[in-house]
């Protein structure tokens, strides 16, 4: 499975970390809609460590599709916000 | 609906304005590598931009400490003076321009950091822009029609994707480089009114209060040791 982390670049990672990954992700939605940011910040970087330790970044060279893309690793919490109402990540 | 789901609808959708998808797959190839040529082109500008940004706010705190340091001085001739008022004042606006400096020396670690996560950026694309432009080539030389459209597909997509995201990358790297800017104007503005204290004041009016009553703790215990070193 091929996981892209914004502004970072792209990693193989076993699929069997998916569920873990899941989990974390819910947890995320769950503290942007309780604007809960210092736990929101702590599960990202939870996040994306689990993924940077678990993959194998992908060579510059791959022009592969990514299975999961996930936000940057310095995503505020009021960016997380735009992302889940649609106007995020930037406006055109 | 999770972050993850999000994240690939935004960038899909941006990749999906990036990639133009013609009735002649090789034509889509040539369109493809204009575009990215354009986005390296992009994200070259967009360093250039960062750099720009953080010089300027390298200048201004060096303009900052300049000040500060005369405000010392004048400090140490008041008490020589035997001007207390004046040493305070002194020490007072000296305390707000060094909350100034601690703040701009935050968001220019924070700009070194956007210069290096889009200096990487731009090496990443321009080596898949240089592998793409050699598939490219060989797409067209070697594949019959349909052979060529699978491959075109997976080359396009991959490559779409990557341009996404530099692209998101470079709006965010400017986004937070005009925040530093707006700031930065006004500090000079007012510094040149001379009235730098307005700005040091965030939060509610309990904030400001116990701030002030920090400020003025850290002034007292400098007028003290001037004074000290003045008598010896």
């Amino acid at each position: 499975m091929i996981i892209r982390i914004a502004e970072e670049g792209q990693y193989e990672v076993p699929g069997s970390l998916l569920d873990e990954l899941n989990i974390i992700d819910n947890k995320i939605v769950d503290l942007v809609a309780r604007e809960k940011e210092e736990e929101y910040t702590t599960e990202l970087s939870k996040l994306i460590h689990m993924i940077r330790s678990n993959g194998k970044k992908l060579d510059d060279s791959e022009l592969k599709e990514s299975d999961i893309i996930v936000p940057p690793d310095d995503l505020t919490l009021k960016e997380a916000r735009e992302i889940f109402t649609g106007d995020g990540l930037i406006e055109d | 609906m999770g972050l993850f789901d999000r994240m690939g609808t935004v960038v899909k959708a941006k990749m999906n304005k990036l990639v133009n998808r013609m009735e002649d797959p090789r034509e889509t190839l040539d369109y493809s590598y204009e575009k990215q040529l354009e986005m390296l082109q992009n994200v070259k500008r967009g360093v250039a931009d960062v750099t720009t940004s953080k010089k300027r706010l390298q200048l201004q705190r060096s303009k900052l400490q300049k000040s500060i340091d005369k405000l010392d001085s004048q400090a140490k001739d008041a008490i020589k003076a035997d001007r207390e008022d004046l040493a305070r004042m002194a020490l007072e606006r000296k305390a707000a321009l060094n909350t100034q400096v601690e703040d701009l020396d935050i968001q220019i670690a924070q700009l070194e950091k956007e210069q290096e996560k889009l200096v990487a950026a731009e090496k990443r694309l321009s080596t898949k822009v240089e592998m793409f432009r050699t598939r490219k080539e060989t797409i067209k030389a070697r594949y019959s029609s349909a052979e060529a459209q699978v491959k075109i597909n997976e080359s396009v997509s991959g490559i779409g994707e990557e341009m996404a995201d530099v692209g998101m990358a470079i709006d965010r790297a400017e986004n937070k480089t005009e925040e530093m800017q707006a700031r930065a104007s006004a500090i000079d503005e007012l510094l040149e009114s001379g009235t730098l204290d307005d700005l040091t004041s965030s939060g509610d009016d309990i904030d400001r209060e116990l701030a002030k009553m920090h400020a003025q703790t850290g002034v007292d215990a400098e007028l003290a040791k001037l004074k000290e070193e003045v008598k010896k």
